[in-house]
């Protein structure tokens, strides 16, 4: 059986716009969650990560012409372009995909007049998607994964499925998603939206944080992409289910996201010897209640866990990238990061949930992921 | 509050795409959540937009509407105490 | 056993298609919602639910109704072992663009929880109690080829026993579904990108 490694990532975020840039924040303890004071996104103050414009703008125009890309589209830009340079993956290939992950795209383009200038058929993401690989110079179509919070962890298991089958040697996984008027107001109108920095798993959690930025991760069969020097880890297994119980609020049980988490550890074979867990902790009372649940069913209460939406908040179609690269990271460097704003447990089953950075041999990561709709993800790295 | 118990049962029947439910099906004091009317927590945020545009009444706390949210009856008289109607 | 298409069905043009044979037939000048509400009442499977959702998982929802019809799928193969595989075109933009009209003055939460594609997928697991393996893809047309080796490639790997593929599109009136049934049977056409294209396109 061919092995999947995962090569090397990039995560552009408030934090930074590289991978190492991003872990060192959050090594420091940094968050990027910030007061916002946007009107035209809501009338009234939120907490929410941004990338800085400035910064976006300074990096781009070395890349390409402001006028021709999308901010999302320069983000994805940007961040791919980092990966295929540090890893030096020949992107022209017919043996390399590109798979982005998104939920809503270039979605901020409607609350612009005249969507910002570009054509409506921008708002397709498929569209987008093809922006980018014309952009590469990539010969195969791309592949857009667009499946509410678990977009990322699923775009990573269906590169992983894709190389398995021998369509392809090299498939780039970027996820990405902005912070706008459409998923503030949404949100907003779920009475979903934290008035202060989310807290996960805490007692005194109060919803969510939304976050923007972008992941991308390079998946490949050729072993000789790899940093020489870096711990090779593999993408070992991956699963999916749903809830069928309600499109908005999750499982009662968390037995479906066990379910997937079960599944996911038999494909990878690595018994119940997980070392970490990145979990998906959005801080809404019923997801972080039933991920508690989950991973008592999985048998996976001890294990350190962290959510990284108190650092990011939640980055949506971007989530599951981002967060499997500071797990990659997390792997490479044998450090535990703590979870961002969690004091005192808020949910009914036992979690073992990281207060303070801690170095530790981790050779073994889950990262799960739920959303929308009932789905859950759960995605397996390994080290070999 | 009678006539306000009338045509707080036709709002809510639009507002919530009630099929095939007419303001003589509810009764005033039916439960409208769980075995009663079956509404689920998206109706509930959806009666939060309603007590706001029709009525001006803020609702913050998505639990707090649990208790007004429990009958026709008990969402009239939240309006009756808090509103301008 | 080989992998087959057991069952397919479509709607578009305000006509229903059930393995080839139209069920229903309605004049082009009929609007979507007066045709899905005529194809919910001919499915005689009262679910209120149904008028709840947005045009795009109405146009899903009735067409996995058909296809389904009969079949207990949960029970056949345990609800594990179902499993969905779906795209479109334009994602969820049909109701995007109605939500966000919403926002200047009430933002809706019954249309924002719906800007999401797959809730189609949501909707249909709830109905059937399908718990397996499931994925939402976005391209510009049709991909038999993709949605072919993805399935067959699920079925093998023993991550699933059985495939809904599912192509539902819809923005501004203009629609259409296909759905068809993958699992390993001695009865039906074998799951190739040329009978899958075949199907889709008939």
């Amino acid at each position: 059986m061919k092995i999947v490694f995962a090569a090397q990532g990039n995560i552009i975020s408030s934090m930074g716009f590289t991978a190492e840039e991003n872990f060192s924040a959050m090594e420091q303890g940094r968050t990027g969650i910030q007061k916002i004071t946007r009107e035209d996104f809501l009338s009234f103050s939120f907490y929410a990560s941004l990338v800085d414009d400035g910064k976006l703008n300074k990096k781009f125009s070395a890349l390409g012409n402001h006028l021709n890309y999308t901010r999302l589209e320069e983000i994805f830009i940007l961040s791919i372009a980092d990966v295929i340079e540090k890893s030096g993956v020949d992107v022209k290939s017919e043996n390399t995909l590109l798979i982005i992950s998104t939920t809503k795209g270039n979605i901020n383009l409607l609350e612009e007049e005249n969507y910002g200038g570009f054509s409506e058929k921008r708002l397709l993401l498929a569209k987008m998607a093809s922006e980018i690989t014309r952009y590469f110079g990539m010969k195969n179509y791309p592949l857009v994964v667009s499946n509410a919070c678990i977009s990322g962890v699923l775009a990573i298991i269906t590169a992983q499925r894709l190389i398995y089958s021998g369509q392809y040697d090299n498939v780039i996984v970027s996820g990405g998603d902005l912070v706008s008027e459409f998923t503030l107001s949404g949100f907003n109108s779920f009475k979903a939206l934290s008035d202060e920095p989310c807290k996960p798993y805490d007692a005194a959690r109060k919803g969510i944080t939304l976050g923007e930025g972008c992941g991308t991760l390079l998946l490949t069969s050729n072993e000789r992409l790899l940093n020489i020097n870096d711990k090779k880890i593999k993408v070992a297994g991956g699963s999916v289910s749903n809830d069928a119980n309600h499109i908005s609020g999750p499982s009662r049980t968390g037995e479906e996201l066990a379910l997937a988490v079960s599944n996911a550890m038999k494909e990878a074979e690595c018994g119940s010897a997980i070392d970490f867990i990145s979990a998906h902790g959005t801080a809404t009372a019923f997801n972080d209640e039933m991920e508690s649940k989950a991973f008592s069913v999985a048998g996976l209460q001890n294990v350190p866990l962290n959510s990284m939406k108190g650092f990011f908040g939640h980055t949506l179609g971007a989530a599951g990238v981002i967060e499997a690269v500071v797990t990659l990271e997390t792997m490479k460097r044998n450090v535990l990061l703590p979870s961002q704003g969690f004091q005192n447990s808020g949910v009914s089953e036992q979690l073992n949930i990281i207060t303070q950075r801690e170095k530790r041999e981790v050779n073994t990561s889950l990262k799960t992921a739920s959303g929308f709709g009932g789905c859950n993800a759960a995605v397996i790295f390994k080290s070999i | 509050m009678d006539a306000l118990i009338v045509k707080l049962k036709t709002q809510i029947i639009e507002q919530l795409n009630l099929e095939g439910v007419s303001p003589d099906d509810i009764s005033p004091d039916d439960s409208l959540f769980g075995e009663g009317l079956g509404l689920d927590s998206i109706d509930a945020l959806e009666l939060i937009v309603l007590l706001e545009k029709n009525y001006g009444l803020k609702i913050e706390n998505p639990a707090d509407g649990k208790k007004i949210f429990a009958t026709i009856r008990s969402i009239a008289e939240y309006i009756t105490a808090n509103g301008k109607a | 056993m080989s992998i087959c298409i057991s069952t397919y069905c479509s709607i578009r043009n305000n006509q229903i298609k059930l393995n080839g044979e139209a069920l229903l037939t309605k004049g082009v000048e009929v609007p979507f919602n007066e045709f899905i509400k005529s194809a919910y009442d001919l499915n005689a499977s009262p679910y209120l639910k149904f008028f709840k959702m947005d045009d795009l998982c109405k146009l899903a929802f009735i067409t996995s109704e058909f296809l389904l019809k009969n079949r207990k799928l949960s029970e056949q193969y345990g609800a594990e072992n179902v499993s969905l595989l779906f795209a479109n075109t334009s994602s969820s933009l049909d109701t995007d663009i109605n939500y966000y009209n919403t926002v200047k003055d009430f933002a809706s939460p019954s249309l924002f929880v719906y800007t999401l594609p797959n809730i189609m997928l949501g909707e249909i697991s709830i109905r059937n109690k399908f718990k397996g393996e499931n994925a939402f893809f976005v391209f510009d047309n049709f991909q038999a080829d993709f949605l072919c080796n993805y399935a067959t490639q699920l079925i093998r790997e023993q991550k699933a026993k059985t495939v809904v593929i599912g192509w539902v599109e819809l923005l501004n009136e203009n629609y259409e579904a296909f759905l068809c049934l993958a699992e390993e049977t001695p009865n039906g056409t074998e799951l190739t990108n040329e009978n899958l294209n075949k199907y889709y396109n008939g």
